[in-house]
């Protein structure tokens, strides 16, 4: 929440922020928008507060995360279990934010304002600014990724609150056909976003010890899955590699 | 506060987390090292065991739908993501839903 902290005025001073806005109005803002809309009905068909849903929007601002945290605390999951889970799931912000870093700024700064747009960082807006920069002036970045990442926040959040709300005003079934709409968004930003056999490996393990895991222990399954399918992808991977280089 | 409001800022705190160290070290730390590769794994695993997870064994309100639904609504988002639009995320995740309202309303219709 630092963001609010940082004066506009002074990150803007020639209209980028602006840019940056008008750029994620569209497209961006729209794919993201069905996600968190099928968020906020499946956090109200789980029958969780319209307040902690939103404000999951704003605090984790991560919808991997947010579904974690949704799905096990429905399931009654141990708090630290549920806190572990979500940051498992965050770690990816560690190398997004490092590789992000060097293209926001012509030398390493500390300043508050990069920690402020840190917290801006998503999957959506981390792979449009890298595919954007090059045609950006350095100077200019980061008031146009504050543009565009908090217009994807203004949107989400507005999304998730129509998706809870929704719910309950559409009839029944158009109601659970709303809510699915959020594990298929996942599904097929997993099916497209790696290109890689080693995510790929990583993806079918974890899709398999998921559901096992979950009829042996509904709790720690997400960990389990991530832990034991991530290993495992991540063995299977090396393994095969090898092979084929030995050979 | 509900435990789920705690949970909610606890973790918002554990996921800035990352992305402040992130700022922090940015200057000094490669990122193609074989411990993010595993990490990676793991993170994506953890997504796909859910999703999956989800998608056959549902908690919540999907527990109102059928397996067999859930699959055909799951084929085709994949059909027209990957086959039909080359890898539009809004119309896939639009016509899966479409898709998932037309067999829950024939199945009602045909039940009485």
């Amino acid at each position: 929440m630092a963001f609010f902290l940082t004066p506009m005025d002074r990150i803007d001073s020639t209209g980028s922020y602006r840019q940056g806005a008008r750029d994620a109005t569209g497209i961006p803002a729209l794919v993201l928008a069905a996600g968190y809309m099928g968020f906020g009905a499946l956090a109200a068909g789980n029958g969780l507060s319209f307040s902690g849903t939103l404000l999951s929007t704003v605090f984790i601002w991560a919808l991997p995360g947010q579904l974690i945290l949704v799905e096990m605390h429905t399931l009654g999951a141990p708090f630290f279990a549920v806190l572990l889970s979500v940051m498992i799931s965050a770690v990816r912000f560690l190398p997004m934010t490092v590789v992000m870093m060097p293209l926001l700024r012509e030398a390493p700064s500390r300043q508050p304002r990069y920690y402020a747009v840190a917290q801006l960082i998503s999957m959506t807006g981390w792979a449009w600014a890298m595919a954007r920069f090059p045609s950006i002036p350095p100077e200019r970045r980061l008031g146009y990724f504050f543009g565009f990442a908090l217009t994807l926040l203004a949107s989400a959040s507005a999304a998730t609150a129509l998706g809870f709300v929704a719910g309950d005003l559409l009839p029944p079934l158009a109601k659970l056909a709303f809510v699915f709409m959020s594990p298929i968004y996942f599904l097929l930003m997993l099916a497209g976003s790696t290109n890689d056999a080693l995510g790929r490996a990583a993806i079918v393990f974890g899709a398999i010890v998921g559901p096992l895991a979950h009829l042996v222990t509904p709790q720690w399954s997400v960990m389990l899955a991530g832990l034991v399918g991530g290993t495992l992808g991540y063995a299977a991977h090396r393994a095969w590699r090898r092979r084929a280089r030995s050979r | 506060m509900s435990e789920y409001m705690l949970l909610v800022i606890a973790c918002g705190a554990g996921t800035y987390l990352w992305r402040g160290l992130g700022v922090a070290v940015s200057a000094k730390l490669s990122t193609d090292s074989e411990l993010f590769a595993w990490v990676g794994c793991v993170a994506f695993a953890m997504l796909a065991g859910l999703v999956s997870r989800i998608v056959l064994i549902p908690s919540g309100a999907l527990e109102n739908t059928a397996l067999w639904q859930r699959l055909a609504a799951t084929a085709v988002a994949l059909v027209v993501y990957f086959v039909v639009t080359k890898k539009n995320l809004l119309a896939g995740v639009l016509s899966s839903a479409a898709a998932m309202y037309v067999l829950l309303v024939a199945v009602a219709k045909s039940a009485g």
